[in-house]
């Protein structure tokens, strides 16, 4: 079984996020780029299926995101088998999606699983428009992929922590909510033999889609008018307006 | 192309969803002003579209491949909906079926996506939306100028009680099962209900919760003892369940419970649009988060930029005295 696990550096959100001068879009010139938390969370499943099966692990991210050669030679410093980077993708999730497809056309994996979203961007998640390019199934929201009799046993969970299990054959793409156990972890040593042993794949593709009928009017940060507002002062006063509100409210008594 | 508004219902237990009726609500709006019809399409037992009187037409598709949501069963059936009755927006619900099928559906029925969504409004023939971007840091207005689209839509985003309102010409239409329908190859094996807690966190008067701040699990214990002192149970964010740091129980957010105390104390909690839809109606929301940008404090009625490794310990000293 062959599977591709799909990349993405996304903003740091941690960091200040600055709007261009016409605040139509995000200034990314001085954004820390990191990888999307949910891709990480997605190769490491990718992993547990080839601890359990010995399927072969394929990290693909587009060449144009920042620092995409670490997330990828980390990728094969964890024990994924091959990376590729890959030219021909946009910014947009469509136009990711329609590169991603094209790799896969030339490339076809049985399993392809991507973090359930990325939270940068608002056209959506890659993996439903993948598979719809595709022509594949897909689920998303899943918290764990199993390989039985050759079919995806997968976990798709819903609000309030109700969740289904679903079987079903592969191809598919599925977008990962959480792995089942915690990404493992590639020390700093592995990683750097991985970046000096080199090797990373390079691919191109030819697929410029840009999602189309949808204009950004403006950015802005929300309306501070539902803002906290913010304790002055040292951390023991802090503390202190902290247990007077709970007392007042008679919350907490004494 | 119509000017029809189509909402996808959602049920479970035979009940459904309220956002189903928030989504319902917002339809009438739209479809009232382009002077079209709110339509919600209704996969699996015939017999809720009684629940829907407030749309104008239900389309319903009754086959037991639908009893239960799967993507495939939806897509399809969905598609097959589509098809027929062109709409000029689907509206979803920005949770695990608008997240499976929104993105989806914006390829296979080529209709730019909105996602996110929190504020939806027509503008002339066209759409605006307000969309939370940047996990909720920066709100961006985007207009759809497409002769379709789909909206993905925030939990708790409209009212639902438009939507639950009776319409004039209401009228319940059943459609044709797609064929293939008979050959899914998704199987739905089991529904798992979620499993009892230790503790039920929706009952406190007052949660102690804690995200991803807390940097590792050792430091859990700093405020586990704040949570002991006052007595009240420790809650938290999904990545601290996901690192198997605390019971799922214990989890607030859309995948989570909803919890409504009378007061809510987070530590190192963001603010991601999923964790707040949790949250956010708790009477009195304390936030303590090193960056005077994170989005918790859009919600939080105060708040402070104390490092929480000496806040918290504080407080339990302050507490104990
Ligand atoms: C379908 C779906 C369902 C989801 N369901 C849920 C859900 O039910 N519940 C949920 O919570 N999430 C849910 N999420 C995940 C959600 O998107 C966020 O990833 C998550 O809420 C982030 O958790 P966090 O705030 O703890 O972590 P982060 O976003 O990493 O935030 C950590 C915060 O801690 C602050 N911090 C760091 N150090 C300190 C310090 N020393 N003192 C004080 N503050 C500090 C940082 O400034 C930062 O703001 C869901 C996501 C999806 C896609
Ligand atoms: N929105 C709904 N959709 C489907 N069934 C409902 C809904 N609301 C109520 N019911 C059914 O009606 C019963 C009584 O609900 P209620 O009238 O809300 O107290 C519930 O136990 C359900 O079986």
């Amino acid at each position: 079984m062959r599977i591709v696990v799909a990349m993405k550096a996304v903003p740091d959100l941690v960091e200040e996020i600055e709007l261009t001068p016409d605040e139509t879009g995000i200034d990314r010139e001085y954004l820390k780029f990191v990888l999307n938390e949910w891709d990480d969370q997605a190769l490491e499943e990718a992993l547990l299926v080839k601890d359990a099966t010995g399927a072969e692990v394929v990290a693909v991210g587009l060449a144009d995101d920042p620092d995409m050669e670490q997330a990828l030679y980390t990728a094969i410093a964890k024990g994924a088998d091959g990376a590729v980077k890959l030219t021909g993708g946009g910014l947009d999730t469509h136009a990711r999606a329609a590169a991603f497809a094209a790799y896969l056309a030339q490339e076809p994996a049985d399993l392809v699983i991507t973090g359930v979203q990325a939270p940068d961007d608002l056209d959506g998640q890659l993996a439903p428009m993948l598979a719809a390019r595709l022509g594949q199934r897909h689920v998303s929201v899943v918290v764990g992929v199993t390989v039985q009799d050759g079919n995806l046993v997968v976990r798709q969970e819903f609000s309030g922590g109700r969740s289904h299990e679903l079987q079903l054959p592969t191809p598919a793409v599925i977008g990962l909510q959480a792995s089942r156990e915690t990404p493992r972890y590639a020390p700093i040593t592995r990683i750097r033999q991985a970046m000096q042993a080199g090797g990373l794949q390079e691919a191109t593709v030819d697929a410029g889609a840009e999602a189309s009928g949808l204009t950004v009017r403006r950015m802005y940060r929300p309306e501070a008018t539902g803002h906290a507002e913010m304790f002055s002062g040292d951390t023991e006063e802090v503390a202190g307006k902290i247990i007077e509100l709970l007392r007042e409210r008679g919350i907490v008594k004494a | 192309m119509s000017n029809d508004v189509l909402v996808l219902a959602e049920h479970v237990g035979g009940q459904i969803s309220e956002s189903t009726y928030e989504l319902l609500g917002k339809a009438k709006e739209l479809a009232a002003a382009w002077g079209g019809k709110a339509e919600v399409a209704l996969f699996g037992p015939a017999e809720l579209a009684s629940w829907l009187d407030g749309a104008d037409t239900v389309v319903s598709i009754d086959h037991p491949a639908l009893a239960d949501y799967t993507c495939e069963g939806y897509e399809t059936a969905l598609r097959s909906v589509l098809a027929e009755r062109s709409p000029r927006l689907v509206l979803l619900s920005n949770a695990t079926v608008g997240l499976d099928l929104g993105a989806a559906l914006s390829v296979l029925w080529d209709a730019p996506l909105a996602a996110y969504v929190g504020g939806l409004w027509a503008h002339g023939d066209s759409l605006v939306a307000t969309c939370q971007v940047m996990g909720g840091k920066i709100m961006a207005e985007v207009e759809l100028t497409a002769e379709r689209a789909v909206c993905t839509v925030l939990a708790g985003a409209f009212p639902a009680a438009h939507g639950q309102e009776a319409s004039h010409h209401h009228e319940v239409v059943s459609a044709a099962a797609p064929e293939a329908l008979e050959t899914l190859q998704t199987n739905l094996a089991r529904v798992i209900e979620p499993e009892g807690g230790d503790v039920n966190i929706t009952d406190a008067d007052l949660l102690v919760s804690v995200g991803r701040g807390i940097d590792s699990q050792d430091n859990l214990e700093l405020v586990q003892e704040l949570a002991d002192t006052l007595g009240v149970p420790l809650s938290a964010s999904r990545p601290i369940i996901d690192s198997g740091w605390l019971p799922k129980t214990r989890q607030v957010g859309k995948s989570g419970l909803k919890v409504k105390p009378k007061a809510y104390l987070a530590f190192g909690i963001s603010g991601a649009p999923e964790h707040l839809e949790g949250m956010r109606d708790a009477e009195l929301i304390i936030a303590c988060n090193t960056d005077e940008n994170a989005p918790i404090f859009e919600v939080a009625h105060y708040g402070t930029t104390e490092d929480l490794f000496d806040l918290v310990p504080t407080l339990v000293d302050k507490i104990k005295e």
